[in-house]
């Protein structure tokens, strides 16, 4: 599903800052797989999502999305096949938006925008019925700003939208980062149900390292801008907490 | 009396820049001033076409395309050349004063005589009655248009713009092109209030609109203090705040010239009334706290 061959990313190249902050990675996701990627920061991990979600452009090598060159896509442009959550909740929302008109244009999210009024009865009843799943008592607040809930909400809220066009990549980058033990845990739980419900391709960076175990089909750890470790899902398995831990010891 | 009617024409016929700075201040979040020039432009425009005898339905497409180039222009060197909006606003409605000044060919032009917009129907015998129903049917149906648009689809990826950029372009949206478009909009409907502005007053001046954009910001923070005061999300509630503001505006200027406030003062009145209705709702906070 996703092919990343060698590729390289310089930030203000020739300058005293300089960052090399990725230096020639390849990886092949097949479709279906979970991906969890954990590393320090300064890794390179998000540089690495954004070069895949579109909003960073590699200086060299090559991405592949389901068969399509995107290298040089705009994100927008990418939105065909990926969606995002991101780590501060508010990227993921518009707050003055209520949460239907949000989950309006999550609807059409691989159409363009038109001159028609696409939120109606039907449309309503449907986003209510999608956002009861999640327990949270939201389904009756569809007409209130998103800016009025909390992070966790917003996550969750965030994850539901991405389901509602079709979607076969969804990238996480630390979304649980800024919620709070319990929140967290809703948010997981919704992604690993949607993750496996949608057979969605999925990439997760965490840097909590009880969510990287207890999720995804396969491990990796980055470091300084390279693959240190790749784990499948049967190495995944034999592997144990603590070893985990020991990586960043 | 007749002087706050003439207050009241004059704030319907701002509700086009109002309109236009609610967009591009509100909806888009980005500091628009191109306002100056595209609100003279709409009125030279409008001048110019009326001496040659040209139709209603030629002259307002003409001056609506005409603010809406201006607006693109800036809005293209603000997302292209990724120059802060401030200075793309600045740099395009300086080069419109040339432009405005070729266009007139001299820096007045009066429309004495000259069939216009308000004396295209007669619903009243009296001509300033007759102003108000057609400047209140014409603002009506762009309220309606804009509050539609915001409505849609794509509406609703332009307030998403202006709000949460990340998150709109995750969802398909090219966000350079929307600003593009806005501020098009935004400087299309400034247009409007000089093509307003100069059939009601009679005369089309270039040096009409300097410092005409605080009429706007004036009307939409007016709007906003209300809206937040109130507490209203309802988008066409907001738009008809906004229009409020305009009125108000008008006739705040208009009190201070009845109780015999010198004109050389008016701008100062205006700098101060914007500044009060701006930290008004900031003193009252503070003392809450």
């Amino acid at each position: 599903m996703i092919d990343i061959d060698n590729i390289h990313k310089t930030f203000n190249t020739g300058r005293s800052n300089q960052v090399n902050a990725v230096n020639g990675i390849d990886l092949h996701i097949k479709s279906g797989e979970f991906v969890v990627i954990v590393g320090s920061n300064g890794s390179g991990k998000t540089t690495l999502l954004d070069m895949v979600a579109g909003s960073v452009f590699p200086n060299t090598g090559s991405i592949i999305i389901d068969g399509a060159d995107v290298t040089k896509m705009p994100d927008y442009r990418r939105s065909e096949w990926i969606a995002r959550v991101f780590q501060n909740p508010m990227s993921g929302t518009a707050s003055d938006l209520s949460i239907i008109d949000n989950f309006r244009l999550a609807a059409i999210r691989t159409r363009p925008k038109g001159l028609t009024i696409g939120i109606n009865d039907t449309f309503k009843n449907q986003v209510k019925e999608k956002i009861s799943t999640l327990g949270l008592g939201l389904e009756n607040k569809i007409e209130q700003p998103m800016g009025t809930l909390s992070g966790g909400q917003r996550q969750a809220l965030t994850l539901l939208m991405s389901v509602m066009d079709s979607c076969k990549v969804l990238l996480l980058d630390e979304p649980t980062a800024a919620l709070d033990p319990r929140s967290a845990q809703v948010v997981m739980k919704t992604a690993e149900e949607l993750i496996k419900d949608y057979r969605l391709t999925a990439i997760l960076i965490t840097h909590n390292l009880k969510d990287a175990y207890t999720y995804g089909t396969r491990l990796i750890l980055m470091g300084e801008g390279l693959v240190m470790k790749n784990l499948d899902a049967q190495q995944k398995s034999a592997l144990k907490q603590n070893d985990l831990f020991d990586w960043f010891g | 009396m007749d002087f706050y009617l003439t207050a009241l024409l004059q704030g319907l016929c701002f509700s086009g820049i109002a309109l236009g700075i609610y967009i591009s201040m509100k909806i888009f979040n980005i500091p628009d001033i191109t306002t100056d020039g595209s609100y003279t432009l709409g009125a030279v425009v409008t001048a110019v076409l009326l001496t040659h005898h040209q139709p209603t339905y030629i002259i307002l497409p003409v001056v609506i395309i005409a603010g809406g180039i201006a607006g693109a222009i800036t809005g293209i060197i603000h997302t292209k050349l990724k120059i802060n909006a401030l200075l793309a606003g600045i740099l395009v409605m300086t080069a419109l004063y040339s432009v405005n000044l070729r266009l007139m060919g001299r820096s007045n032009l009066p429309l004495i005589n000259v069939p216009s917009l308000f004396t295209l129907i007669n619903i009243s015998a009296d001509a300033n009655h007759n102003s108000f129903w057609i400047l209140l049917c014409f603002v009506a149906l762009i309220t309606l248009i804009i509050g539609y648009l915001l409505k849609t689809d794509f509406g609703l990826a332009m307030r998403a713009t202006g709000n949460s950029e990340s998150m709109i372009r995750s969802l398909g949206v090219n966000t350079d092109r929307m600003k593009i478009t806005g501020l098009a909009l935004a400087n299309a409907l400034t247009a409007l209030s000089g093509y307003l502005i100069s059939q009601l007053q009679g005369y089309t001046d270039i040096s009409m609109g300097i410092g005409i954009v605080i009429i706007g910001l004036g009307s939409v923070i007016i709007a906003e203090t209300m809206i937040n005061w109130l507490r209203i999300t309802s988008v066409w509630l907001s738009l008809v705040l906004v229009l409020t503001g305009a009125i108000i505006f008008q006739f705040v200027l208009a009190i201070t010239l009845d109780i015999g406030v010198d004109p050389i003062f008016l701008k100062v009145v205006t700098a101060v009334f914007v500044l009060l209705i701006v930290s008004l709702p900031r003193i009252n906070f503070r003392t809450a706290k």
